[in-house]
This record gives C-alpha cells, sequence and structure tokens, in this order.
C-alpha cells in the first residue's frame, strides 16, 4: 500500500485511504518518539530543504525535527536575507538548490498555489508547509491526529471551526480533511469572516453565535485572528472581536457538555482564546504540537520512497 | 509441520530458555512484528505457566523504519511496543522464520534504541539454513530445514491463516 499522490500539496488531492495511511504511520512514530532514543535511520539517504519564504516558528521547528528524527540531512532557507530580495524568480532559487542535489522541498509560500506551480517543475517530492490562504496539509493532519487519538474516531465527530474562516489555510485542510474522514463540520464566526457561499461549496453548517456552536460541538478548532492579513477593516475592534467571539473558561463551564479545546497556534491570548480557557484541561494544545513532529515524521517517510541508489 | 508437532516445538523451546534463563528477574522475550509475535506469544504463555506468579517482560518490536531495502520500497510500519528499558538485560529475540538474516540485522539496530542489552540470543521457529546473506545464526531452532531459494517457507497460525501448520511450498 502506497499514498497515491507523489507531493503533499493539499488534502484536497488527498484520498480517505491516504489520510488514513499517514495519521496509522503517525501513530508508530508517536511510538519513536517515546523511545529512549528517539531516532531512526529511514531518511539517511535524503537531503531534504526547507524553504521558508513567510514567518513560522512552530512548523519550521518541527519540520526540521522531525526530519532530524528520520536522519535525513536538512538545508534552512529563510527568504530574508537571501538571494530573494535582490530579485530571484521562486523557480531559480529552487533550481538552484535543488542542483545541489536535493531529494524533498519543504515550502511555505505566501502565495496560494506556489507549491503546486513548483510541482509542476521540478522532480523533487513538495511538501506543503502553508500556502497563503489556501492549505496547510499538515496542521490539518496533526489537528484530525489529534482528534483521533482523543474520540478513537472521525466518523459523526462534530467539529466547530471558529474565527477568520475567510483567511484561514488551516481551515480550509481541515473542512477538506473532516470531510473526507465522515466528521460534521460547522463553521462559526462573524459574518464578514465567513465566505459568502461556503455552506453551498462544503456542504458545511454556518453558524454566527458562538455559543449555539459551542453547545452543538464536541471539539471547538479556534483559529488565529491573523493581524497580518487584516488589510481591510472586517470587525471594528479585536476587543469587539473578543466581547463577541472571545473564548473563556467561564463560557467553557457554562456549556452542557465538556467540549474540547484546539488551536494551530500562536494564540492571541485574550482575543480568540482566554488564558484561563488556554491552559485548562479541556485544551490539547500542547498535545497538538506534539502530534506534529510525528505527522510530519509519516508525511516525510511515505513521500521520500522509491528512490535507488546509483 | 502440523498442529501437533508445531505445539511440542514451541514447548521444547520455551523450555530451552527457560533452562539457559534460570534467572529470568533479567531476561526479557521481545517477539519480531508482524509474524514473529505469534511465535512469541506462545512461548511467553508457555513460560508464563511453568514460573507462574513470576511475569517475563514481553515486547514487540517492528523493524520496518530500520531496513537496508527502504530505499526501493516503502512499507508500511506495525506497533512496537516495549514498556520497559532493556538497559543491562539478556533479551531473547523471537521470530518465525530465519532466512537471509537481514530481518534479524535490522531488529539488532532497532534494539539499541531501548538501551545497551548485557545480551541477545535469537530464538527462531524455522531456521532456513544455507541462504543466510549475513553473519547470523539462532540461538534456539524450532526445526532447520534445507530448501533452495525459489521455495517458500509459510508458517500458518489459527488467530490469522485458520490452522496451524508450516508449509514448503
Amino acid at each position: 500500500m502506497r499514498l497515491s499522490v507523489k507531493h503533499l500539496l493539499g488534502i484536497r488531492d488527498l484520498t480517505r485511504q491516504d489520510i488514513e495511511i499517514i495519521l496509522d504511520t503517525a501513530r508508530q512514530f508517536k511510538e519513536v518518539l517515546q523511545r529512549p532514543i528517539r531516532k531512526v535511520p529511514s531518511l539517511q539517504h535524503i537531503t531534504i530543504v526547507n524553504l521558508f519564504f513567510e514567518n513560522s516558528t512552530r512548523t519550521r521547528i518541527s519540520f526540521e525535527l522531525a526530519e532530524k528524527r528520520l536522519s535525513a540531512d536538512t538545508i534552512n532557507f529563510t527568504a530574508g536575507g537571501s538571494s530573494v530580495s535582490k530579485g530571484e524568480t521562486l523557480l531559480d532559487t529552487v533550481n538552484n538548490i535543488l542542483s545541489m542535489k536535493v531529494d524533498m522541498v519543504v515550502m511555505r509560500h505566501s502565495a496560494s498555489g506556489a507549491p503546486h506551480f513548483l510541482a509542476k517543475h521540478i522532480p523533487a517530492a513538495i511538501i506543503n508547509a502553508g500556502d497563503g490562504i489556501n492549505e496547510h496539509p499538515t496542521q490539518g493532519l496533526l489537528d484530525a491526529f489529534s482528534m483521533r487519538e482523543k474520540f478513537g474516531t472521525l466518523e459523526g465527530l462534530k467539529v466547530a471551526i471558529i474565527g477568520d474562516i475567510m483567511h484561514s489555510r488551516v481551515a480550509m485542510s481541515n473542512i477538506y480533511l473532516l470531510k473526507k474522514m465522515g466528521a460534521e463540520i460547522m463553521v462559526a464566526g462573524p459574518p464578514t469572516l465567513i465566505p459568502q457561499y461556503i455552506r453551498e461549496a462544503f456542504d458545511v453548517r454556518v453558524e454566527y453565535n458562538l455559543r449555539k456552536a459551542l453547545e452543538w460541538c464536541d471539539v471547538a478548532n479556534v483559529l488565529r485572528i491573523q493581524l497580518e492579513r487584516q488589510n481591510q477593516v472586517l470587525f471594528s475592534s479585536l476587543r469587539e472581536y473578543s466581547l463577541a467571539y472571545g473564548i473563556s473558561k467561564r463560557l467553557l463551564d457554562s456549556l452542557p457538555k465538556e467540549i474540547t479545546i484546539m488551536h494551530p497556534g500562536p494564540i492571541n491570548r485574550g482575543v480568540e482564546l482566554d488564558s484561563d480557557a488556554a491552559d485548562s484541561k479541556q485544551s490539547i494544545i500542547l498535545q497538538q504540537v506534539e502530534n506534529g513532529v510525528a505527522v510530519r515524521m509519516a508525511v516525510l517517510y511515505l513521500l521520500s520512497g522509491g528512490r535507488e541508489l546509483n | 509441520m502440523n498442529e501437533q508437532q508445531l505445539a511440542i516445538t514451541i514447548k521444547r523451546l520455551s523450555h530451552q530458555i527457560l533452562e539457559n534463563h534460570v534467572n529470568l528477574d533479567n531476561t526479557v522475550i521481545i517477539g519480531i512484528q508482524p509474524r514473529g509475535i505469534y511465535v512469541s506469544d506462545q512461548v511467553v504463555r508457555e513460560i508464563s505457566q511453568l514460573i507462574a506468579p513470576v511475569q517475563v517482560p514481553y515486547g514487540k518490536l517492528d523493524i520496518t523504519f530500520y531496513r537496508d531495502d527502504i530505499r526501493k520500497e516503502i512499507l508500511l510500519p506495525n506497533h512496537t511496543d516495549i514498556p520497559f528499558s532493556i538497559e543491562n538485560k539478556n533479551v531473547v529475540l523471537i521470530d518465525d522464520v530465519l532466512y537471509t538474516g537481514r530481518t534479524i540485522r535490522a531488529a539488532l539496530d532497532a534494539l539499541l534504541a531501548f538501551g545497551r542489552p548485557a545480551k541477545v540470543e535469537l530464538c527462531i521457529l524455522i531456521d532456513r539454513r544455507f541462504s543466510r546473506q549475513l553473519p547470523i545464526q539462532p540461538d534456539y531452532t524450532g526445526k532447520s530445514i534445507d530448501s533452495i531459494i525459489s521455495q517458500k517457507v509459510k508458517v500458518l497460525w489459527k488467530q490469522r491463516d485458520g490452522k496451524d501448520e508450516v508449509v514448503l511450498l
């Protein structure tokens, strides 16, 4: 059994079986990470470049750690301080790096579709680490892994995705993935941050009232308000957003059942999530980060295949 | 090899292991995934009955990430479950068929992630002699057979294949 794809560009391209293979393999890698020696030699013949054209802490560290735990050689590239500022094109930058014999590319880029463009032009396996407002597939996978770990299955699970749906690649990857795995999805947030036709396009529930969304769901995946992407005024102030859509421990305690809180990070504490809610027992935010390494190991391992030595 | 012969052989292997490890408090048993655990499950059950109420630590090891042919083909891993340290322990590795020796080579590598054992022994149900590609030999052998490379040895188990049997194809 192998994946139906050569690259991980988005969850959109994966089959349900692909997702199951990745999540099952990630479970075995999670065990590897508990061993006294947390490293396997599987990718010692592989060189990976991490191309980050956009800021990142969690994702970049998580990928780098995953690569090292698999014994791959890694090169890190960040756009600041590179020849990108001298006007080199994306394809030229990547081709120059590939001519130094690199097997896999992990890329984050602010332009939606940048990894898809690259996949058409270069022979290396490409893993999308977030492209613009399109997808963030490894985040979707680690969210699914964390939910499956907690609830056993995704089938029939009620997941509310709350916040800035419009600008969120995490929301897109979550919706594609949860849909394929048979979960029920609701998106919630202010009308200005929810795309108008999302109900028709993805067959998801839409809710503008936070309390109603929380009462409905088993899991609330709370998104970050992306201050860097707010070039229009979509809500009047952070304080107003926080009053209408911020989740506090008091609100959680007033719900009829205990729900699970997730967040892809970094948290704007006091905006979408209060500190006492983020640090409560109901939150699995730090488990998500831990699972991220195992999920990325699984993706890298599964896409590294079939390279004979010459 | 039919069901009865298989049961007797497993019993003998269990007694031999016990004979060499009288002081079982420093010994651990590890079965190799996926098919070695059918042998190790039975050996552990047998030994447990003999030494009850003492329990011998028992783990399962998957070697997929340590294979030397990983460059050719990506295989999906099975579960590893070794909930104890093997530092300074006597480890008895158990597998169903010993053929080229490459699986055991990978298992010896994989074991190191769990500590530095005092000693490692190998217990094998079926030893295909004269087909080794690495200098690896078993310490406990259920049955040695001479087979040519084009032949296949299949060990069938009731839980999985409906009957206990060893066949040469």
